[in-house]
């Protein structure tokens, strides 16, 4: 396969990736703001930083309001992590990579475009916001079920989902570390409003709040959700879920070109990092602290696969 | 009704006649719901934009992605047509690298004076790096798509004979697929002549051109601009269908002598390359130096005989519009034999005699760029306004050498569907021909490009133009 290729996929279901994931964040920001009596803006100002996206927000706004965030977050060219953007990127890349994808996979990222596209024409009514969020969602789990179900389990498998989980434990660990100082036993007033408010929005904005209530027989605490995101391997959206994956389809790499790169290692010191924690032990050491390795950790892990597998000339 | 009645109707003869080719077509039409008919229609068009066949515009600072309008009446030739028409393209495809490698080496056209050498020393497409070289396997346009029109019952002309990097035959597969989809029915009716085997014939007509040092399989990728490029799906589409892998001028340099690209895995040698990108882009040592579109040193790996590129570098010198004036010549030269395709008549700007003319007569004359292609910088005197005729007139005084002329030909028609049923429009063909060692191949039918305005001669995609899918009968 082409590096060029090989960086293709990866960028593209990276970009699949974020996309769902900025609509949940909007999601969670906005149920957020109609349930709850708290101040509003701080909420949205926490979901553009989360997004990533805050220094570039401001330069255009002067206050965290809900129709500009969610304007800027979904529809803004501006912004390069808009679903707007995201999507028309995973579009791009597709196109670059269309002899590498069956025409089911192409034909669902092609109208998964058009159909955002439609919908994002116009600013969305904040009537009209649940459907539309709805509406990205459902593109994606289409994209998705196509991959998973036509497609060769080979290296552009691999790429794909490489891409995909690596972004998702971006996506994860952002979540926490906007957040990190509501989780933290320290500061915290067990099951004070304000706080079942806050762990409400992170386990939303991973779709984890109804899981979370299944799995977790006990009351809700910080370091009970902290370890939900964290550790929790049947979470599919935790730091050690998304991590496995990568590994694993790293490993395939491995296996059907015969040959490991430095990625393979890091990966896995990464994985093993995470196995081995308790969340006790994490506290210990700081959340915050914690977690920015993390985020540090797995961007460099983009750039040594990228550089293993010659995406660039 | 705008189109004038001495155009050639290729359905209709007289009132409520229907030329053979035809009548099985019509008996089924005629049994269709109209109704039916305009869903299937939108039917295609909802097909082609989910499927991505698009092609971008040039020109436009948002490079936009527009689809070529689908008609879905058929063009049908009969297979006895097809016959002599095939017979014609093969003789002038034979005759193009014949002359090509003449020119590229002895030149004997030249020295027997049937063309004036200056109309090859001042050719921009002429390339002097092909001077004393002959390409794997001898061939110079693997693949060639020549423009043919239709003025009556037996009257058949070549327009252009497009020996560069001719584009379309990916909206001919699709069409007939679409055809299929929408209509089995009609194609167990009515014997068509397959179009499928394209791709695997183009791979094979490739891999039969490739350097004699390829001691394997050869590896065989489709070079492209990039995604942005206009004719963009249709090379991801034929990379895609051959099993080739789709490259970028970045995705490739010169390693060990050969041109490699860079894999997942490291460098792997390609031997033939099918490229989508014009000369003067393809290696930024030898020509534009700011091409960012091509390979440094290709042209050093291919003097070396260590890859195939196809088409061949500088045949563009056999395709522009003045060389064409005297394909029959040509023709003539090289096969012994006389053209069995007409050419149009063409006055040669450059020419005292030419350029008066055609300027007297310019309201009624065609006049083109001789290196222009897609539509562009051409003037239609019978469509244009007298400011449009003076502008160009002016034009052609600067630059007389810079263009061709030719009469309005009254290209013949098929029908379209429009609100009302059918409805004549004029039409050209675009047959594809595969040039290997081994020999021509022509796949029957082609593209058929229609201009959807009524009465409008213009069938270019960038000038509003549609496409039919085109049927030669099993007879």
């Amino acid at each position: 396969m082409l590096g060029k290729t090989a960086g293709g996929l990866f960028w593209m279901f990276r970009f699949l990736e974020r996309a769902e994931n900025t609509a949940r964040l909007v999601e969670a920001g906005f149920r957020i703001a109609l349930t709850r009596s708290t101040d509003a803006s701080t909420e949205w100002e926490s979901v553009a930083t989360t997004a990533g996206v805050a220094t570039r927000y401001h330069e255009k706004h002067d206050t965290f309001n809900a129709t500009d965030v969610i304007d800027y977050l979904l529809r803004d060219k501006d912004n390069m992590s808009s679903v707007y953007s995201v999507t028309k990127s995973a579009r791009d890349n597709a196109r670059l990579v269309r002899t590498a994808l069956t025409s089911e996979v192409w034909t669902a990222v092609n109208d998964s475009w058009m159909t955002i596209q439609d919908l994002l024409k116009r600013p969305v009514k904040e009537t009209e916001l649940p459907r539309v969020l709805d509406s990205i969602r459902q593109q994606s789990a289409i994209v998705r079920g196509a991959l998973h179900g036509t497609m060769l389990r080979n290296d552009i498998y691999d790429f794909a989902r490489i891409g995909t989980f690596i972004e998702r434990a971006d996506n994860t660990a952002r979540i926490i570390d906007v957040k990190y100082y509501t989780l933290l036993p320290s500061s915290s007033f067990v099951g004070s409003s304000l706080d079942n408010v806050q762990w409400e929005t992170i386990l939303r904005s991973v779709s984890a709040h109804r899981a979370f209530r299944w799995l977790d027989e006990d009351e809700m605490t910080a370091a009970g959700v902290a370890r939900f995101l964290i550790l929790d391997r049947r979470l599919p959206r935790s730091l050690v879920f998304s991590m496995a994956t990568t590994v694993e389809n790293l490993n395939y790499l491995a296996d059907e070109y015969g040959e490991r790169h430095a990625c393979h290692d890091h990966a896995e010191l990464m994985l093993k990092k995470l196995k081995e924690r308790d969340i006790a032990s994490i506290f210990d050491e700081g959340l915050h602290e914690f977690i920015t390795n993390f985020i540090q950790d797995n961007y460099a892990l983009g750039q040594m696969i990228e550089r293993d597998y010659k995406f660039y000339g | 009704m705008n189109t004038k009645p001495d155009h050639f109707d290729e359905m209709r003869m007289g009132d409520d006649q229907v030329r053979p080719p035809y009548a099985n077509y019509k008996s089924w039409f005629d049994g269709q719901d109209p109704g039916r008919l305009a869903k299937k229609s939108k039917e295609a068009e909802a097909f082609f934009r989910r499927t991505g066949i698009t092609f971008n515009v040039y020109g436009q600072m948002a490079a936009e992605e527009r689809l070529i309008p689908f008609d879905l009446v058929p063009r049908i030739i009969s297979g006895r047509e097809w016959t002599k028409l095939s017979r014609g393209i093969e003789q002038r495809v034979r005759a193009i690298n014949a002359f090509l490698h003449d020119i590229y080496n002895r030149q004997e056209i030249l020295r027997a004076g049937r063309i004036p050498i200056d109309l090859i020393a001042r050719n921009e497409a002429f390339l002097p790096q092909m001077m004393g070289f002959s390409p794997p396997g001898g061939v110079y346009t693997h693949i060639v798509g020549t423009d043919i029109v239709r003025t009556g019952e037996d009257d058949f002309f070549v327009l252009e004979d497009n020996a560069r990097t001719p584009s379309g035959v990916s909206y001919m597969l699709e069409n007939r697929e679409t055809m299929l989809q929408m209509f089995p029915e009609l194609f167990s009716r009515i014997k068509v002549r397959p179009v499928s085997d394209y791709p695997k014939n183009l791979r094979r007509s490739l891999a039969a051109s490739a350097p004699k040092s390829c001691g394997g399989k050869p590896v065989i990728a489709v070079l492209t601009p990039g995604i942005y490029n206009s004719a963009y799906y249709e090379h991801s589409f034929l990379a895609d269908q051959m099993g080739a892998e789709l490259v970028e001028g970045h995705d490739l340099r010169v390693v060990d002598g050969h041109i490699a690209m860079r894999t997942t895995r490291g460098y792997k040698q390609i031997d033939v390359l099918y490229r989508r990108v014009d000369d003067e882009f393809l290696d930024p040592l030898t020509f534009n130096p700011k091409s960012m579109l091509g390979v440094p040193g290709i042209m050093d790996v291919y003097r070396a005989g260590n890859i195939t590129i196809a088409n061949a570098p500088g045949t563009g010198v056999a395709d522009d519009k003045a060389i064409y004036s005297y394909m029959p010549d040509i023709i003539e030269f090289y096969t012994g034999e006389k053209a069995i395709l007409k050419n149009v008549e063409t006055f040669r700007c450059g020419e005292q005699d030419s350029l008066k003319y055609v300027l007297d007569n310019l309201a009624e004359l065609v006049v083109k760029e001789v290196h222009g292609s897609g539509g562009y910088g051409m003037l239609v005197g019978p469509a244009a306004s007298k400011k449009e005729l003076a502008d160009f007139a002016d034009k052609l005084r600067a630059r007389p050498s810079n263009y061709i002329a030719q009469p309005t030909l009254s290209l013949s028609t098929v029908p379209i569907m429009v609100k009302k049923g059918l409805a004549p429009r004029h039409v050209d063909l675009r047959p594809y021909v595969l040039v290997s060692p081994d020999g021509v191949d022509i796949t029957p039918g082609g593209l058929t490009r229609v201009a959807l305005t009524e009465g409008s001669l213009v069938v270019n995609s960038s000038q509003g133009g549609g496409t039919k899918d085109t049927w030669v009968l099993e007879d």
